[in-house]
């Protein structure tokens, strides 16, 4: 799960790392009030939208007094802003964070990651800060120092007074970079973060080390016990889709294809995409029904790749395993009724009670195309779809 | 032969009173698996489908003297029962459990260290050794005895292989799902390891899926170590970057991860990747036939 960069911000000033002053606004009058209250010569306008590449597109703008901070705040506001993470479709910016402006001497880069090699917290630093850890790692990987953390002791004083010593943070401001840096990784265990990276990090004019920019994702899996960050979620940020299909305990996502794909398990679910691409067909979603598929699940999983009005057909792939094929069939044949299909429907059955799954399609008066593997069900619905 | 387990696995499950758990267990127990006891706290002389229940995986150790277990325990408390399991030293213990949170795994792997349990999964369909014992929620009729052995992060497209296997008249020795979750117990080249050593193992089905690079390294430890034929497939070639495609696991992130990229190493390290999830029995038996093994492994 992701949020905002101001609601970062509020998590970690908790953990004592220092972030500028700030105050999120929905409107151009709030943006205003708000610049007027920190009452700094400089203020920042920053689009809040949930992804990076803010500035290059425009969304991050200096204002050097109310009028200009009116000025921007009314050209960001409800702009669609399209950077390399949002897709050409870009995103509507319906929020606002103005900040206090600071004099930046420095900047680098500070984040933590899972390392899946290792399965340790990992911090990674480097003065190359502003610029994306991607491009660091290709171009000069030398400039990145890695700290491995072992979860017993948690992140230590020396190892992060190590990692400040080798991105050359001034001698005078290193113990604060270590609490900067302990505080993060507090934040990091405690809210069950997956990502938390600060880029930039900076070191000002007046001897500080703050953070400018805060990402912070958080682990789906432990939500159910970080109650704080959960009712930081910002469903206009989300697709509408994709938390239709959470609801009933679904797997979705939305693609940009034609070709609605329902699969029982991801493995499977990802090859079905893959192998309606391999035919020359774009699958419209991905979307994992789970193992134990209900009839009330297949309906509600037709329901939502319909709603997405570019699918121009529907593949049905599933390997029964445990789930068995008539209750699938069953539950197809239902849903395809309730929702009126109109579009072709090419449905591959395989596993326990397959001969009664079949049989099952073959006698409803839904129009039902069967496949007899993946790769035949596939051709099938992109000859279809056409 | 196989490896992991076998018809003289006893197992106990833990978490075996609830409704997936039992499930599971009258499935497991009609396949053959010798399923000596269960495990949930405050439920200990309870008896379910015939089998004893114990408060604590220690009592039940003791009293049956099992070597593995299984865990159907829900995600806030799985890693706990885990530790419980490691604590009790068994061999094996087998994590059906999805959605742990990652951080809890963290803590389990270093608990872990210098211990003697093999852990497989979390997030997994489990381990089965045809005709001999199933442990885990796998449907156990479409495998068959035979020679080959599966490893895969994926559980439907273990079942896809299987099958594909088993109508094409090949047999396997075991099959191991590993999970599809970032942070696992056992990895690619501990089964792949295993399926070296086993006699009865001719030749591996490697299945992978996009995010992180265990399937970069598992192919490099082929090159250097494996002498018998192995053939992969790699999933989410078409997953868009930055989206997690329902495993905990299966995203590219950074540019990592990549489907693209695993099937270049692999090919590299001389592993077929089979074009299509559809045509992983065929590429398996295209390479059993240039190795002069397909009438070895021909078992049905």
């Amino acid at each position: 799960m992701n949020i905002h960069e101001y609601q970062g911000k509020e998590v970690l000033r908790q953990y004592g790392v220092l972030v500028p002053n700030g105050k999120v606004a929905f409107t151009v009058e709030e943006a205003v009030e708000a610049a007027k209250e920190l009452g700094t010569d400089v203020c920042v306008v920053k689009a809040q939208i949930h992804a990076g590449g803010r500035g290059k597109a425009g969304g991050v703008k200096v204002a050097k007094n109310l009028d200009e901070v009116r000025t921007y705040a009314e050209e960001i506001l409800g702009k669609t802003l399209v950077t390399h993470q949002t897709g050409p479709e870009g995103k509507e910016v319906k929020r606002l964070l103005i900040e206090e402006g600071c004099d930046i001497q420095k900047e680098y880069y500070v984040g933590l990651v899972l390392d899946r090699a290792t399965s340790r917290v990992t911090l990674m630093a480097s003065e190359e800060g502003g610029t994306e850890i991607e491009e660091v790692a290709e171009k000069t990987p030398e400039k990145i120092f890695k700290e491995e953390i072992d979860p017993v002791v948690g992140l230590t004083a020396f190892q992060a007074r190590r990692v400040a010593f080798n991105i050359n943070i001034p001698t005078k401001l290193v113990n604060q970079a270590v609490k900067f840096m302990m505080g993060l990784y507090n934040a990091y265990i405690e809210k069950d973060c997956s990502i938390a990276e600060i880029n930039p990090l900076v070191v000002t004019g007046d001897g500080k080390v703050m953070a400018l920019d805060a990402k912070l994702n958080f682990d789906g899996s432990a939500l159910y016990r970080q109650k704080e960050i959960v009712d930081m979620r910002d469903l206009e940020e989300e697709d509408t889709k994709e938390i239709e299909a959470s609801k009933y305990d679904l797997s979705y996502i939305a693609l940009d294809g034609n070709i609605g794909c329902m699969v029982n398990g991801a493995g499977l679910a990802m090859a079905t995409m893959d192998i309606v691409k391999h035919y020359g067909g774009d699958p419209a979603n991905f979307l994992d029904v789970g193992g134990g598929a209900t009839a009330e699940k297949v309906t509600e999983a037709f329901k939502i790749i319909l709603s997405d009005e570019h699918v121009k057909g529907i593949f049905v792939n599933i390997f029964g395993g445990i789930m068995k094929c008539d209750v699938i069939a069953t539950g197809v044949v239902e849903a395809a009724k309730q929702v009126g299909l109109k579009v072709p429907l090419v449905v591959r059955l395989e596993g326990t009670n397959v001969e009664l799954g079949k049989q099952i399609l073959a006698e409803s008066d839904v129009e039902i195309v069967a496949a007899s593997s993946m790769a035949d069900g596939a051709e099938k619905i992109v000859s279809l779809v056409g | 032969m196989s490896v992991f387990i076998n018809k003289d696995t006893k197992v106990i499950v833990q978490g075996i009173t609830g409704s997936t758990a039992l499930f599971h267990t009258k499935q497991m127990l009609e396949y053959g698996t010798k399923i000596v006891g269960g495990v949930t706290p405050g439920k200990g002389g309870m008896e379910v489908e015939g089998v004893p229940v114990f408060n604590t995986v220690q009592e039940a150790v003791e009293a049956t003297g099992a070597t593995a277990s299984v865990i159907y325990v829900p995600a806030a408390f799985a890693a706990d029962s885990i530790l419980e399991a490691v604590d009790a030293e068994l061999d094996l213990a087998i994590c059906i459990t999805e959605h742990i949170p990652v951080l809890d795994m963290v803590k389990v792997k270093r608990y872990m260290e210098g211990k003697k349990t093999r852990l497989v999964g979390p997030n997994c369909p489990g381990v089965i050794t045809a005709d001999e014992c199933k442990i885990g929620i796998m449907p156990g009729y479409i495998h068959t005895k035979g020679h080959v052995g599966v490893v895969s992060r994926s559980g439907t497209l273990t079942y896809e292989a299987v099958h594909q296997l088993t109508q094409a008249g090949i047999g396997q020795t075991t099959a191991v799902g590993i999970g599809g979750d970032p942070v696992n117990g056992t990895n690619f080249i501990d089964v792949l390891q295993a399926f070296n050593e086993d006699p009865e193992t001719y030749a591996v089905i490697m299945i992978g899926e996009i995010g992180g690079t265990a399937e970069e390294e598992a192919a490099e430890w082929v090159k250097a170590n494996m002498t018998k034929p192995v053939v992969g497939f790699i999933g989410g070639r078409t997953a868009p970057p930055g989206k997690r495609m329902g495993h905990a696991g299966a995203i590219i992130s950074g540019g990592k991860g990549t489907a693209d990229e695993k099937i270049r190493v692999m090919n590299e390290c001389g592993i077929e990747v089979a074009d299509t999830p559809s045509v992983m029995g065929e590429t398996l038996i295209k390479v059993l036939k240039e190795e002069g093994l397909y009438d070895k492994c021909k078992t049905h």
